[in-house]
């Protein structure tokens, strides 16, 4: 909550915050990236529908390192650049294992109820 | 990394999260660019894309999850800047906190270490103390809970309640000889006292029940830690070493524990021996034989699985059979009825005996309730200060709310701030504790009493005012930011520090803390007047005879060979000795020395009437020595000896009491048994002027004095009290009483007390309350105009814009001025009205501690108030007419 925020709501991310960090996740784990890649990673393999906004990305990527998912180090980057590089630690990995399973059986089940609905209409 | 390897190397960390961040931004520009856009819109679109950079970055360091200790080392920095900024507020709200926080605590650290403090024995909670119900009044006694020796060994064959029973009385000791000779305080204390009390000696070991038979000879001393610690520098080869105590050689066998001082909260022993070693001290030992002097403390440790008032029950019904086995003798029969109807009982004595008056406790409490009120003045005053030091900053509170501080965050900045001033404050206080209780200690330290306490601050009163003073600052530091939340900061930003509303809610609240400042101060106020007045009453009054210029010389000959019978007669020889002396411009002895608290009665009849009257004897020129006026009749001569008709002088109060007001010249009075004081018939020959007798605050009593010659020589020991009257300097008299009596015989010991010294030093207690009470009123009115100064400063300031307009059409600067005295003169009227209120209620309960005034005194509380309200009246005049001083112009810019 903040001063200034009452008056217009928060156009941050439309993705819950669990789920934002599963995609991290997902994304680091094809390599090293840094953030700015990460963002265009998920705008484009999402095809535009999940909208991140940038600035919240970097909390996430900065609590995921805390907890030790995520270690980071700086390396040059494709332009020249020194960037900040994110690689997916052993820690990281199986957290990405256990949430991949959490999300497909979350997936599952609320498939499974949509479909009864649809059953209840016939 | 550890967090706390990312709280040193935060800078670093810092421009890490700087350089990534701008990486992306950077990026996104570049892509955007590429994508066609021109460079604005390229940065444009990036910016709107990303979001807040700033808000960004709060949320990275949150995540982080080191932000709470950064942000605390930042909040701390800020304080600090902040509090260095305001040195005014900052001294104000510190001193405010440093008395309120260190007179309590010093004053309850006092009444702990004189009352409250428990024994530090084993288990004190189940010592307790056996006196008669209601104390004793009989014969002759220390104070009215001290028992005989004979009841003493009657309690200890028949009590059952106690698992162990004890007793001990206290006297003054002399150790060493000739030149090496000093003062020591003596205990005599039976056998199983340590043993029951549950102490271990720290070297050697202590007395046993084997040690406490008649008989015993000189078993030996035991040592206090302090004494051994001074007088063999705690050596261990002080145990078993033979030292002469009261001229008898005694060996040291043990030493008690550094915390065990005695049994008394303000005494201190150095020299404890066994009771019944008494006979081989002084071989008359008196107090041992004759059941009428009470000396002795009986004390006991209350067996497992009995209460306290089973205990009591079953002295209470031995009781009979103790007082009709201990009836003194010498007595007439109405006073051996009297004797036999005393009924012991048992007391709580978990924190030892305590020597205090009870006007004195009640005293200490009243000093106590007097810093507690200070204590609310000062909060109220902390209160106050936050208040308006939080009005200046809204704007500053409003502005970083808009720049991304969150609501928490701003909290928490004004908490740290509240917590800084407080804990500086209570460490302030610690420091103006030990200040104020070492003051105060030494305010009634004389010449003769030295209260041995120990003054380490008591933690837990510390810890609640710390706590009263740390709340109040944190609430009402925190007030802006909670008022912060509830306006919009485009609002604040705007309304600047004037919100109206606002502005009119928290002037309420400012006016009430006054009005209760100045209640409260003006009940401290009239508090103060009351007993300085009283004191000033105590030491004004006049107490029927003139102390000043007096000389108490107490002259001990017993190391000088001679029979009893010879020893009043020596004394009247010392006496011509000492009138020879060409300063000495009278002298004469008596047996009591007026206001010391002592008292002597003996029951008269005369004619009719039986009552009973003080009685003392003293020399011929003893009223002129005095200067109590002979008001008929004639005054002892060199004539009235041991084998003249006894005759008597007595007082007025006497003759209007016990006379009925007839001529006492030649009446007849007998007096009733005692013993070494048969009846006699006294045959009265003059009167003297009323004085006071065992205290300046007492009522003058019923006096009868008779010729020194005249006293049974049974009762006089072998020495005696002489006044001496000179103009001449004290020191130069009494080194020349000295060197006479020295000339007689070099054996008499002499001591000497100036008697002005000693009537002022009576009134110690009313002193310090007359003193303390000064002080803490003056405070509080202080801090009472400091509160009303702030108050009607900010009411100015937040008028600024007002007054100008006033100013410019055409107000004068009188009137300005008078339209805000006004306004703050309904505040002092309406706390004044209540002050006043609350100190008629409170002052009632301090009625018996005043001498000379009733507690209502009107002239007292107008004076008390007039003070009050002048105090105000500066208070306020000075910010109104600093406001009619101002430029319209200014006044009217001012924003």
């Amino acid at each position: 909550m903040r001063f200034n925020s009452p008056s217009n709501p928060s156009p941050k991310s439309d993705i819950p915050q669990g789920t934002l960090d599963l995609l991290i996740l997902q994304v680091t784990a094809l390599g090293p990236i840094h953030g700015y890649a990460i963002a265009q990673r998920l705008q484009q393999v999402s095809k535009d529908v999940l909208q991140v906004q940038q600035g919240s990305l970097y909390p996430a990527l900065h609590r995921l390192e805390n907890r030790g998912y995520l270690a980071a180090e700086w390396k040059e980057s494709e332009t020249g650049r020194e960037a900040k590089f994110y690689r997916l630690t052993a820690k990281g990995r199986t957290q990405l294992k256990n949430e991949t399973a959490n999300w497909s059986r979350l997936a599952e089940a609320v498939g499974l109820v949509l479909q009864l609905g649809e059953g209840g209409a016939m | 990394m550890n967090w706390w390897l990312r709280l040193i190397r935060r800078r670093e960390l810092e421009r890490k999260l700087d350089a990534e961040l701008r990486f992306h931004f950077e990026r996104q520009v570049a892509d955007n660019i590429r994508d066609g856009m021109s460079e604005a819109e390229a940065r444009r679109s990036a910016r709107l894309k990303f979001g807040g950079l700033e808000e960004v970055k709060e949320d990275c360091r949150e995540a982080r999850g080191t932000l709470w200790a950064e942000s605390t080392l930042q909040d701390l920095r800020l304080a600090l800047r902040g509090l260095r900024r305001s040195p005014g507020f900052t001294l104000t709200a510190l001193c405010t906190l440093a008395l309120g926080i260190g007179a309590n605590t010093a004053i309850f650290t006092l009444i702990d270490a004189f009352l409250l403090r428990t024994l530090p024995v084993h288990d004190p909670q189940s010592i307790e103390q056996i006196h008669i119900n209601g104390g004793a009044h009989f014969g002759i006694s220390g104070n009215e809970n001290q028992l005989s020796y004979a009841v003493w060994d009657q309690i200890r064959r028949h009590q059952q309640g106690f698992s162990g029973v004890f007793a001990w009385g206290e006297g003054e000791t002399h150790i060493g000889t000739g030149a090496t000779e000093r003062q020591a305080h003596g205990l005599w204390v039976s056998g199983p006292m340590f043993s029951t009390l549950g102490i271990a000696p720290v070297r050697g070991h202590f007395f046993t029940l084997a040690d406490d038979r008649p008989g015993c000879g000189i078993p030996g001393a035991v040592l206090s830690y302090s004494f051994w610690q001074s007088e063999f520098g705690g050596r261990d080869s002080a145990v078993g070493t033979t030292i002469l105590i009261h001229d008898h050689p005694t060996q040291i066998i043990g030493v008690t524990p550094p915390r065990f001082s005695g049994l008394v909260a303000d005494h201190r022993f150095d020299i404890a021996v066994p009771l019944c070693s008494m006979t081989s001290y002084s071989p008359s030992a008196e107090a041992l034989r004759r059941s009428d002097i009470s000396f002795l403390t009986v004390m006991g440790r209350l067996k497992p699985g009995w209460t306290l008032a089973q205990a009591a029950s079953q002295l209470a019904s031995i009781s009979p059979a103790i007082f009709e086995a201990t009836v003194p003798t010498g007595y007439d029969a109405s006073s051996h009825t009297h004797y036999k109807k005393s009924r012991l009982s048992a007391y709580p004595a978990a924190s030892g005996v305590s020597t205090m008056s009870q006007s004195d406790k009640a005293s200490l409490w009243l000093l106590l309730a007097i810093t507690g009120l200070v204590l609310l003045i000062a909060c109220a005053n902390l209160a106050n200060l936050m208040l308006v030091r939080a009005t200046t900053r809204e704007r500053e509170m409003a502005v970083r709310a808009a720049i991304g501080a969150s609501r928490f965050r701003l909290i928490r900045q004004l908490f740290t701030e509240g917590l800084v001033i407080a804990i500086a404050g209570a460490l302030l206080g610690l420091s103006a504790a030990n200040v104020f209780a070492k003051g105060i200690l030494l305010l009634v330290t004389t010449a003769d009493y030295t209260p041995y306490l120990d003054l380490s601050p008591d933690w837990r009163i510390l810890g609640f005012t710390a706590a009263v003073a740390v709340l109040t600052c944190l609430i009402f530091g925190l007030v802006p930011a909670f008022r912060g939340s509830q306006t919009d900061p485009g609002d604040a930003l705007k309304a600047g520090t004037r919100g109206m509303t606002g502005g009119r809610q928290r002037a309420s609240l400012q006016n009430t803390l006054v009005v209760s400042q100045i209640a409260i101060s003006l009940v401290l106020l009239i508090g103060a007047a009351l007993f300085v007045q009283s004191f000033w009453n105590l030491i004004t009054l006049n107490p029927g005879f003139r102390e000043k210029g007096i000389i108490l010389a107490s002259v001990d000959f017993s190391h000088v060979a001679m029979p009893r019978e010879r020893t009043m007669p020596f004394l009247h020889s010392l006496l011509e000795q000492i009138r020879s002396i060409p300063q000495v411009e009278s002298a004469a002895t008596t047996t009591h020395t007026p206001l010391d608290g002592s008292s002597w009665t003996l029951g008269v009849r005369a004619g009719p009437v039986n009552s009973s009257s003080k009685f003392t004897w003293v020399s011929p020129d003893y009223f002129r020595t005095m200067g109590t006026p002979m008001l008929g009749g004639r005054d002892f001569t060199a004539h009235d000896t041991a084998t003249s008709a006894p005759v008597a002088i007595v007082n007025q109060t006497f003759v209007r009491e016990i006379l009925k007001g007839a001529d006492p010249i030649g009446q007849t009075v007998l007096t009733r048994a005692e013993p070494n004081y048969p009846a006699t018939l006294y045959e009265i020959v003059g009167v003297v002027g009323d004085s006071k007798y065992a205290g300046l605050r007492e009522t003058i009593p019923p006096q009868a004095f008779a010729p020194a010659l005249q006293s049974n020589a049974g009762a006089a020991g072998p020495g005696g009290k002489v006044f001496v009257r000179s103009s001449a300097k004290p020191e130069s008299v009494i080194s020349a009483v000295r060197r006479k009596l020295s000339e007689v015989s070099p054996n008499i010991r002499s001591s000497y007390d100036i008697f002005e010294s000693d009537v002022h030093n009576g009134l110690i207690i009313e002193r310090l309350m007359a003193i303390l009470s000064g002080f803490f009123g003056a405070l509080a009115a202080v801090l009472a105009a400091i509160g009303l100064y702030g108050v009607t400063s900010y009411a100015v300031a937040a008028r600024t814009n007002e007054i100008g307009i006033r100013l410019a059409l055409g107000a004068t600067p009188r009137g300005v001025t008078r339209s805000i005295v006004r306004r703050a003169s309904y505040v002092v009227f309406l706390g004044a009205g209540l002050g006043v209120v609350l100190a008629i209620a409170a002052a009632r309960y301090a009625s018996s501690l005043l001498f000379g005034l009733r507690y209502n005194d009107p002239i007292t509380f107008l004076a008390a108030s007039a003070f009050l309200l002048i105090v105000a009246c500066v208070a306020s005049w000075a910010p109104a007419h600093r406001a009619s001083r101002l430029d319209p112009m200014t006044a009217l810019r001012y924003e």
